[in-house]
């Protein structure tokens, strides 16, 4: 039985595509069978994250029209085995997505897939709606910053009661807080809220903790998932996500502030790497 | 900026100010979830069917709908102006 996890945030430019596409690979790298579906049709951009821009030629909306089989449209993953894109289309309006069709292509996918992460696009208009609706778990990408927990808390809202599982009266969508860009440093000098002030105002559940990382920008560059870069904090972070999302107990990392100096304190500054 | 924050000495911390304010509007937000779609616009016509005959301001009423076992309250509060 696939396990289907959508990738929300209500606002854009949070980080949801830059999670989608790491908890994804991470997901193949532990052996699932995983396939990530961009839903922001006219502004895809999941394929440029995995890097795999070049290699799309069927797309989403191409399958649920029927122009192409699912089998065509689904990119393998040169990196890392297990793990399939099916990306947006770029040029149709939104309306091509429909409630039906979007239905059958994750029942289709079910029957091959352990896990199937759905990015959703930005805004509560139909792509987000579409992108929930069938989701058995949803991760909620916030950063540390008012309007971002504001839409989270917006998303909340609706994934209690739009989503298939809502309005079936089944057992709710499983939330979960991942909170990204996140700068312990700030933290610390009182200019940036807490994880605990967060999670106490979304009052849902902590599945991660990515903090501000020059590895993500880095990786968004050369179209590799910033998982490969296990070096990275922010890579270790999204594994630490991932292992937790496999039901794992894995302790809270990068969230306490770096030692600095009393100058770098006084001028600010001090991004991880 | 940091060295004069730092000689000034203690502001109060932004990331403080960011919380009280997100747990005013979260908990507005709350109370209108699970509400119906069309309670917006029917506040937003009420309004103006009151505001035909007095002189309201637009945040002088406010309406919730609850919701028991077997029936539904709609309850509607206006304030009046004084009268001078």
């Amino acid at each position: 039985m696939a396990k289907i996890i959508v990738v929300t945030s209500g606002k854009g430019g949070v980080g949801k595509t830059t999670s989608a596409a790491a908890i994804a690979t991470g997901l193949a790298l532990r052996g699932n069978k995983t396939v990530v579906i961009d839903f922001d049709v006219g502004l895809r951009n999941l394929d440029l994250i995995m890097g795999c821009e070049r290699r799309v030629v069927y797309d989403l909306v191409n399958v649920i029209q029927g122009e192409a089989g699912l089998n065509q449209a689904l990119i393998r993953d040169k990196r890392t085995e297990n793990l399939h894109i099916l990306p947006a289309s770029q040029t149709r309006d939104k309306d091509a997505l429909t409630l039906e069709g979007v239905e059958k292509v994750l029942n289709d996918l079910a029957e091959d897939f352990d896990y199937i992460i759905c990015d959703s696009p930005a805004g509560i208009e139909r792509g987000a709606q579409l992108a929930m609706y069938f989701a058995d778990e949803a991760v909620v990408v916030t950063n540390p910053e008012v309007s971002s927990v504001r839409d989270s808390d917006r998303i909340l809202g609706l994934l209690s009661s739009k989503s298939r599982r809502a309005e079936q009266n089944r057992e709710p969508v499983k939330e979960h807080l991942l909170i990204t860009r996140y700068n312990a440093n700030r933290v610390d000098d009182g200019d940036m809220l807490n994880l605990e002030d967060i999670r106490e105002i979304l009052a849902i559940e902590l599945i991660g903790l990515i903090p501000e990382s020059e590895a993500v920008l880095r990786a968004s560059n050369q179209g590799v998932p910033v998982v490969h870069d296990d070096n990275s904090d922010a890579g270790q972070a999204y594994l630490d996500t991932v292992a937790r999302l496999m039901g794992e107990e894995v302790p809270l990392r990068f969230h306490a502030a770096q030692k600095r100096s009393l100058i770098s304190r006084m001028f600010g500054g001090g991004g991880r790497r | 900026m940091r060295l004069l924050d730092f000689l000034k000495g203690e502001r109060k911390k932004s990331a403080s100010v960011a919380k009280e304010r997100l747990q005013i509007i979260v908990a507005h937000q709350r109370g209108q979830r699970g509400q119906p779609d069309y309670m917006p616009m029917l506040e937003q016509e009420l309004l103006e069917v009151i505001r035909r005959y007095v002189q309201v301001d637009q945040d002088a009423i406010s309406i919730s709908l609850d919701s028991d076992n077997d029936c539904s309250v709609l309850e509607l509060n206006v304030t009046l102006p004084n009268r001078d």
